[in-house]
């Protein structure tokens, strides 16, 4: 049937890729501009980020770290991101974005303090742009808002970024944000890492959309859609975004269509869920493969590089880990006492039950 | 000196504070060119500009979210939720996000923020205009909870508020807005956050109250001492953290007790108080604490509201009840 005339509608999206999943350049046009070394870098990180993954899973299932939610699969949509930033931009992550506010500065041993129950894990370094990750779904795109509110209102020519998953597209918060974002033209990017489920609740039950990137146009911010699993038009399209905000343009939503190869948490079991064919079709755009290729043709790369960089990232998670470990555990005292800035009588007085 | 409604009062302290520090900030709905539904912001657009004082779009959770990341940006923002039983929608983010970013950033961050809000029986409003919530808040771990009972306390409690650099929730009663003028000086100053204030004494029984009922509490003396009764009027100010010191004094001298408090029965700011009273001045009582507070329903739709509220009656008689134990 066609449109009505006074039926509001919208055109399907496609995803700006860069690389074809063989690693080839589709789309010379939007190839971001980097150099060699800048490449290697964006790689390492990648590596690193797959690595540091699996040790986490290990560590956690040896009782070593606390909650921890996995994140293979979804290395373009994270390390990308965070790269096409500069380091004074802010980050507020949802729980499964560990990677990006560590690859913006937070040490990595703090992470897993974090993952520990251990409060020092949020305790951000000054010169340190992140907020600690978010557990409330969807709370972290206010205070994204919140800060490019505050950018704005400084003149300080600073982008903030938030992140959250295709479940948290439904959520009010999520709306609330994006227009707040349009109707006072803020320095922020809203990105939805559509990862294919919300714990085990496939997109097609999240919303009947066309699409999360066409939901910014009901709130009068740009909207575009991105493969997730492509790290150069990741970065493409984040730079893009930023430089708009940082020139008074305003807010940009950005879709990246990822996946997910490993369960929602370290608790559910995903063939409950999904099928083998699907995880094998993800598995053939692993943005680490494609980036790989695409590498490996211009000579930056090799299969040697790939094997040094994941010893490197073995040792360098247990030193952290053992850095974490190491850390004097926290104080129900010291706990009392970060709850207001002096802790009043009331607080003072409970404190003795526990020394 | 000038004399000001409380809502002058409390406007007054925004000015100052707006005027003392280039980070304070204040917005909300309609807070703006009209000033706000009761007008307590009133000028202050035009005095400091839409920079400093503006509205926002009719969202609350990202009213208080907004707030929480502009205060982490350094930031003062004073946040204006409509009306109390709009609160609901934005308690994540005023009881969660705000309140435990202290906590949860290791003292990193915190939220220099007040959320002011109308609350307040007895002007029947439409239905969630006027509850007493103040219960849902002082079981936030992390926030402050004011509710002040005067012009001079409000904008001294209010300018305290909003340099204090943890969150505020402060409760303005509708009913006290305009009820009458009071001695408040021009400049800044402040009322200690966590104070309270024996605003009539006397040896026989303690009557606790806060906000509104501080009023109703202290015409229920009048009445006691009518057959020679003398009752020690407290006004909390704060709940949050609460004066206990002051209220155990007062029980050393009086032996008894009783708590007044609009909100329903269970649970809530009078229950926490008599449970303090008895881990700290057990032995002093004669009689056991009791509660004059609304019955355990929602809160009334206007018709019955007069009788819901507590009364100078009910006061008079919780007292005689200790008195005659
Ligand atoms: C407000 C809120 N509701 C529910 C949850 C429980 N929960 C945790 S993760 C999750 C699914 C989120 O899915 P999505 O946003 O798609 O992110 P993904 O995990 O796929 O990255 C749910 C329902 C929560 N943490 N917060």
């Amino acid at each position: 049937m066609s449109k009505l005339p006074y039926e509001v509608h919208s055109e399907p999206v496609t995803p700006l890729s860069v690389l074809s999943p063989e690693g080839e350049v589709i789309n010379e046009a939007y190839m971001p501009n980097l150099t060699d070394e800048q490449l290697k870098e964006i790689m390492y990180r990648m590596v690193f980020t797959r690595t540091w993954d699996e040790r986490a899973v290990n560590l956690g299932r040896q009782g070593r770290l606390g909650f921890y939610a996995p994140v293979s699969g979804q290395e373009a949509s994270m390390v990308g991101s965070e790269y096409a930033l500069n380091k004074d931009d802010f980050v507020c992550p949802g729980y499964r974005d560990m990677p990006q506010i560590v690859w913006h500065g937070l040490p990595l041993y703090q992470a897993f303090l974090y993952s520990r129950g251990h409060q020092h894990g949020g305790q951000v370094p000054e010169g340190v742009h992140v907020l600690m990750p978010q557990i409330i779904i969807g709370a972290q795109i206010l205070h994204a808002t919140g800060v490019a509110m505050a950018f704005k209102k400084k003149g300080e020519k600073r982008v903030a970024i938030t992140y959250t998953g295709d479940g948290g597209s439904s959520e009010g918060d999520f709306y609330e944000g994006l227009n707040f974002a349009g109707a006072f033209k803020l320095p922020v990017i809203y990105v939805v890492q559509n990862n294919g489920y919300a714990i085990t609740t496939p997109f097609a039950k999240q919303t009947a959309a066309q699409s999360i990137a066409h939901k910014a146009l009901a709130a009068g911010v740009r909207g575009v859609q991105v493969d997730g699993m492509d790290v150069l038009a990741v970065i493409k399209a984040v730079s893009e975004a930023a430089e708009r905000g940082r020139n008074g343009e305003g807010a940009t939503l950005i879709e990246m269509i990822t996946y997910r190869f490993r369960p929602h948490s370290m608790a559910d079991d995903t063939s409950k869920y999904r099928t083998k064919d699907e995880e094998g079709e993800w598995g053939l755009k692993d943005p680490l493969t494609r980036f790989g290729k695409f590498l490996e043709k211009k000579g930056l790369w090799t299969e040697e590089d790939t094997a040094r960089v994941k010893e490197e990232a073995k040792a360098t998670v247990n030193e952290n880990i053992k850095k974490a470990e190491a850390t004097e555990k926290m104080t129900v005292g010291g706990l009392i006492d970060s709850m207001f800035e002096t802790t009043p009588a009331h607080l003072e007085a409970q404190k003795a039950d526990f020394q | 000196m000038a004399q000001m409604n409380m809502k002058e009062a409390i406007r007054d302290a925004m000015r100052v504070e707006l005027k003392n520090d280039p980070n304070v900030i204040v917005f909300g709905e309609d807070v703006g060119k009209v000033g706000g539904v009761f007008r307590a912001t009133e000028g202050l657009q035009g005095e400091f500009g839409e920079e400093r004082v503006f509205d926002t779009p009719l969202a609350e959770s990202a009213i208080a979210g907004m707030a929480v990341g502009m205060g982490i940006q350094g930031f003062r923002p004073v946040a204006e939720i409509q009306f109390v039983g709009f609160i609901y929608e934005a308690l994540d983010q005023m009881f969660v996000q705000a309140a435990r970013m202290r906590y949860r950033s290791g003292g990193r961050y915190n939220s220099p923020i007040v959320f002011r809000t109308p609350f307040g029986g007895g002007v029947k409003a439409a239905e969630l205009h006027t509850d007493s919530l103040e219960g849902l808040a002082i079981q936030t771990p992390g926030i402050k909870v004011i509710v002040p009972s005067n012009p001079y306390d409000a904008k001294g409690l209010l300018v305290a508020a909003i340099r204090d650099n943890d969150p505020v929730f402060f409760m303005e009663h509708l009913n006290l807005y305009h009820a009458f003028r009071a001695e408040v000086p021009e400049e800044a100053y402040t009322v200690e956050i966590g104070k309270a204030n024996i605003v009539r004494e006397g040896a026989d029984v303690t009557i606790i109250a806060y906000g509104l009922m501080v009023h109703t509490a202290v015409k229920a003396a009048e009445e006691l001492e009518k057959s020679g009764v003398k009752a020690e009027v407290i006004d909390l100010r704060t709940l949050l953290p609460l004066d206990i010191e002051t209220i155990v004094a007062s029980i050393q001298k009086t032996n008894r007790a009783i708590v007044v408090q609009e909100a329903q029965k269970t649970s809530g700011a009078a229950a926490e108080i008599i449970a303090q009273i008895n881990e700290n001045a057990i032995l002093h009582l004669e009689a056991p604490v009791l509660r004059v507070a609304g019955p355990d329903t929602v809160y009334p739709f206007a018709q019955v509201e007069d009788s819901w509220l507590p009364n100078v009656d009910r006061i008079v008689k919780a007292a005689n009840q200790v008195l005659n134990f």
